[in-house]
């Protein structure tokens, strides 16, 4: 591709890594299957290095852990589920955490992949999420009342039903979990490719014209203190998603 | 029309279709983005009014505005996707 004069690398070549560890087998290592190796690490790693030492003054790792909880606890669950939403604490947790970790590798020097710019693992995570919200309506409501509640949603005329319960269906069968995986995906690539854009640029005029280079080196300074928020806020996002299904299954609409 | 446009393509790079599927990639984008934006600024706008108004229900306001907004920005990722499959 040609984007002002400059070469521009083809979007495969941005996204596409090639296996270099155990080549032609099924567990074929790329740059992305190290990332997210490295994120679940670092999610298993902080809250192991958190509750291995518990003090009463937290430190460290401690700090970082009961802050996520803290928040994940008041900003997510008590907003959306409520009180009898605690018991999903571990799970919204760890998924805030590993999504988030495997989205600010994007800006961690010398790495620079979001990981979560691969549809495999959003989807795979947007697919468990389709499978609990389901299981905890069925479990709380009954399959019955369940898809009665959603497909049919109080309050509306009856003769809308017809128009209504398809797309309800539709919606929480498929879109939701395709939205789910899209929404992360999609920001990520939009985000690598921002980067990629005016890194590009930077180091093209860099070559030739020193000083017009500053204009797109400060956008890109920008642009990564920007894609570090947009890291934190997708996981946010995925994370309440979740949160706002599985309470709508738990509590059906009045 | 777009007769014309793909013939003056293929005499300029010599690949009329591809050029028209970048030009429809770009148009389609750009259009998908309207929309969105018009109601990201809206669900934003309401929601700082809100919080304004009631800074105690800051908190919930907050919430919904980012539910509000990842719902509504689904359209233009959407758009940002079928970008990505139409570039040549």
């Amino acid at each position: 591709m040609n984007v002002f004069a400059l070469d521009f690398p083809p979007v495969s070549h941005l996204f596409n890594w090639p296996d270099f560890l155990f080549t032609d087998t099924p567990v074929a290592l790329n740059k992305t299957g190290l990332i997210y190796i490295a994120a679940l690490l670092l999610t298993a790693g902080l809250f192991w290095a958190a509750g291995r030492r518990r003090s009463l003054v937290p430190t460290g790792a401690q700090t970082v852990a009961e802050a996520g909880i803290d928040f994940v606890e008041n900003s997510i669950i008590m907003q959306t589920i409520g009180p009898d939403g605690r018991r999903y604490l571990p799970f919204l947790t760890t998924l805030f955490f590993f999504v988030f970790f495997s989205n600010i590798f994007e800006v961690v020097p010398f790495i620079q992949f979001p990981a979560n710019s691969r549809m495999a693992i959003p989807l795979a995570l947007a697919l468990v999420v389709w499978a609990i919200y389901h299981v905890v309506g069925i479990r709380a409501q009954g399959f019955y009342h369940y898809f009665k509640g959603a497909l049919f949603p109080p309050g509306v005329p009856k003769a809308l039903y017809i128009l209504v319960a398809p797309i309800e269906l539709l919606q929480i069968l498929l879109i939701r979990p395709l939205s789910l995986a899209i929404r992360l995906w999609a920001n990520m690539v939009a985000g690598h490719l921002l980067l990629v854009t005016f890194a590009v640029l930077s180091a093209a005029l860099w070559g030739t014209l020193y000083v017009p280079a500053v204009l797109p080196f400060a956008a890109l300074i920008l642009l990564t203190a920007f894609e570090i928020f947009v890291s934190a806020l997708q996981a946010f996002i995925f994370t309440i998603l979740t949160a706002v299904y599985i309470g709508g299954s738990l509590h059906p609409e009045h | 029309m777009l007769a014309l446009i793909s013939t003056i393509l293929a005499q300029l790079t010599g690949d009329g279709e591809a050029g028209l599927s970048a030009i429809g990639a770009g148009l389609g984008y750009g259009l998908a983005a309207i929309g969105p934006g018009v109601g990201i600024g809206i669900v934003v706008g309401n929601a700082i009014t809100a919080m304004a108004r009631q800074p105690e229900s800051a908190g919930v306001a907050r919430t919904t505005m980012f539910l509000g907004i990842a719902f509504t920005e689904a359209l233009a990722l959407i758009g940002f996707v079928v970008f990505i499959l139409l570039l040549p």
